[in-house]
């Protein structure tokens, strides 16, 4: 022990006369220790592969999958090419949870909002909900609603009705499908209106800071919009049908044509992302909005500032500068929770690529990689755009 | 009369109000007798098996004939004291550090962190000294789930303070090293870690070893909760005022020194309740194991339930164990928050 001390003692002595030692050297050690470790890891990889007979590389992705997959947004069937694959996953991871982010968001700022509520009932309730939701594996969440729950729907031919033009049954949910005439002239009417409220709104702006008048942009912009489409869709003769689905028998078996269906794994896993996730959402918009401090109301309203007013210019601004970051941390994390997709066999990325495709291809790195990659790159950029955000709209302090 | 006064402010304080409050205690009225019904006073609770379950209620039989199977998993019946000691040691030992002198406490810590795992495991595995072995594809249940996330975050805690440290190093090599390991596994969901648990370890390792899949998923939780560690430490350590490194400087201490003695100590304290979030976040998360074949107490649930004997039972099985998790998530989320609010007034 001493004499350990003794020496430690003398190091330190020498690092002290050659200070760029104390520098240097550790850092050699781990580019040492980094290359030992990848090195030994990717010998052993390329014994193995060599062993098994697979080869590396990414030339795979151009062969034909020769699989199918349940539920896609682009046409795919089996000739297509592991890319394709890819990319029908991607949309699907895509799709759930922009669906998932859409209700999380709508969920849980009102959750949040009610656990706020001078009404002890709601907000207590709200809070039941809050710990109710986050405190249960978001598995456990997504199992229980597609194994007892859309499991137990009934059959085909017996579905349950609701309102006449919404049918469930165990293999999905069927809504009506829209089908537009002339959909490009709404499109570009609809793009055009747009456009001219940004530019109404942006000039109104200058003027204001000019002059110190106030234009109603807001019911001036819905004026513009409702006239501007109205027009559109009257002289272009823009038609919108609905098609409903029709239950057809086809050598006894009963399915339901026409009209959108939507299957039980893809409504399963978006609600429960947007249950679990709404939680956490409502958590970061109360602390919003308790972040803002009482004397900025106060101030607001000591100026003559209506409730209004109040809310608008003065609470929610600030409530959203703390609200926003958290809150794309959760857009994130939902994202990345929709992973578990592969759980209940909802084709996405995971299930579609990391899955099937593996199996298929046994090409473990190249894929699992690939994987990786794709969310990693999801979330870096999410992240720069959050440091870009915040840089943007943190306070100027004096 | 206080009663009134008291719903007069709360509940009924404008019409807004006292709309909102009876809507909630219609939809009270209308969902919970049904519910109730379910759950309890329709529910069959005991029994050997499904034909048991007259009423309409719950058929809490299948939780009851399964709750060996949902706690340990198809760990052997003969060996499951086992277990069972481990854990009353565990318990007992947690539990007494609350109530002994702080130099006691020193002593149940270190036993707690450096000796008892090795205890446990040996208990667990067996293999010598009268043991029998018991191989890890039979463990399971609530004891896996357990297993996992305790001994997980047992590893990743010293790699993750490491990292923090790294993090905000001097030297690029080491920052940049530990900013990216960092920002890889926070930027991945767990499932693809555990996917390459399972299918790319094994081409990394020599030909002819065959690591254990238990271990495998351990090493790739832990270097997935690693990196959450990593941040919620730095968040400590960014917390420590600049006085502190330089007083520490300014008596003569080098960098380890300096963290070890005065730095670290502070930091860890403040991030408790922040490691205590990780540890919730990584018990929830250690159900998607699953995914790789290993059976925790949903994987559990999720086997009976598909037992020819027991079909149609998922409810009842989802509810159990949802409200187990909830058991556990709850009172640790409740526990961190008090800590949480004890460290704002003490500081």
């Amino acid at each position: 022990m001493k004499l350990l001390r003794k020496n430690i003692e003398k190091l330190n002595l020498f690092l002290e006369n050659y200070p760029k030692i104390g520098i240097y050297f550790p850092q050699f050690l781990i580019i040492l220790l980094l290359g030992i470790i990848i090195s030994y890891f990717s010998m052993n990889a390329s014994t193995n592969m060599a062993a098994r007979g697979i080869e590396t590389g990414f030339g795979f992705l151009a062969n034909k999958a020769s699989f199918d997959i349940q539920f896609s947004l682009i046409d795919f069937d089996s000739n297509d090419s592991y890319a394709r694959a890819y990319l029908v996953g991607l949309l699907n991871t895509l799709l759930v949870s922009g669906i998932g982010i859409f209700f999380a968001t709508v969920i849980g700022f009102f959750v949040g909002i009610t656990r706020l509520s001078t009404n002890i009932l709601a907000s207590k309730v709200a809070e039941a909900y809050i710990e109710i939701f986050r405190n249960i594996p978001l598995l456990l969440q997504i199992f229980f609603w597609y194994f007892a729950v859309l499991r137990l729907l009934p059959s085909s031919d017996n579905s349950l009705i609701l309102f006449n033009f919404v049918f469930a049954n165990i293999k999905g949910i069927y809504i009506p499908r829209f089908i537009w005439e002339n959909l490009n002239y709404f499109l570009y009417g609809f793009l055009f209106s747009i456009l001219i409220i940004y530019l109404f709104v942006s000039i109104s702006k200058k003027k204001q800071e000019k002059t110190g008048l106030q234009v109603p942009t807001f019911t001036t912009s819905l004026i513009i919009f409702f006239t501007i489409n109205f027009l559109v869709i009257y002289f272009g003769q823009v038609g919108l049908t609905l098609s409903y689905p029709v239950l057809e028998t086809n050598r006894g078996l009963h399915n339901y044509m026409g009209g959108v269906s939507v299957i039980p794994e893809l409504i399963a896993l978006a609600f429960s992302l947007s249950l679990y996730t709404s939680t956490f959402i409502a958590e970061c918009v109360r602390a919003g909005i308790l972040g803002i401090d009482k004397g900025q109301k106060e101030a607001a309203a000591s100026i003559g500032l209506s409730k209004a007013q109040i809310l608008k210019l003065i609470v929610i601004p600030q409530a959203l500068r703390i609200i926003i970051p958290p809150v794309t941390n959760q857009y994130l994390n939902l994202t990345k929770n929709s992973s578990l997709a592969a759980a209940i066999a909802y084709p996405d990325i995971v299930l579609v690529f990391a899955g099937t495709a593996l199996m298929q291809t046994g090409k473990a790195i190249e894929i699992v990689s690939i994987t990786m990659l794709t969310y990693l790159t999801l979330s870096v950029s999410i992240s720069i755009f959050m440091n870009w955000y915040n840089k943007k709209n943190s306070i100027a302090e004096r | 009369m206080k009663f009134i006064n008291w719903s007069k402010q709360n509940l009924f304080a404008n019409w807004k109000d006292s709309l909102l409050t009876i809507t909630i205690l219609y939809l009270f009225y209308v969902s919970m007798p049904p519910l109730l019904n379910w759950v309890f006073l329709d529910a069959t609770f005991f029994g050997d098996s499904k034909k048991d379950c007259t009423g309409d209620g719950a058929c809490w039989v299948f939780v009851n004939v399964w709750i060996k199977r949902f706690t340990y998993g198809m760990y052997p019946n003969d060996q499951i004291w086992r277990i069972n000691l481990a854990f009353v040691i565990f318990f007992i030992s947690i539990g007494s550090y609350f109530f002994v002198s702080s130099k006691i406490k020193k002593c149940i810590f270190i036993f707690l962190t450096v000796i008892f795992p090795f205890l446990a495991i040996f208990l667990f595995h067996g293999g010598s000294l009268g043991l029998e072995e018991v191989e890890t594809r039979v463990w399971g249940g609530l004891f896996l789930t357990l297993f996992i996330s305790v001994f997980s975050i047992i590893f990743c805690f010293p790699i993750g303070v490491l990292l923090a440290m790294g993090r905000r190093s001097n030297l690029p090599v080491i920052k940049y090293f530990s900013i990216g390991f960092i920002e890889l596994w926070r930027g991945v969901p767990l499932i693809t870690v555990l996917f390459m648990a399972a299918v790319m370890f094994p081409v990394f390792l020599p030909s002819g070893t065959n690591l254990d899949k238990l271990i495998r998923v351990i090493i790739a939780i832990t270097l997935f909760e690693s990196a959450y560690i990593a941040e919620v430490v730095r968040g400590g350590l960014q917390a420590i005022p600049r006085g502190q490194y330089d007083a520490a400087n300014s008596i003569g201490m080098g960098y380890w020194k300096s963290h070890l003695l005065i730095i670290l100590p502070q930091a860890l304290k403040i991030v408790i309740p922040g490691v205590a979030n990780t540890f919730i976040a990584l018990f929830k998360d250690t159900p998607l194991i699953l995914v790789v074949g290993l059976m925790e107490l949903l994987g559990m649930v999720n086997m009976a339930k598909t037992n020819p004997a027991w079909l149609g039972l998922a409810t009842e099985g989802y509810v159990f164990a949802a409200f187990v998790y909830f058991i556990f998530c709850f009172s640790m989320s409740r526990y961190s928050l008090g800590l949480e609010n004890k460290l704002k007034t003490t500081n």
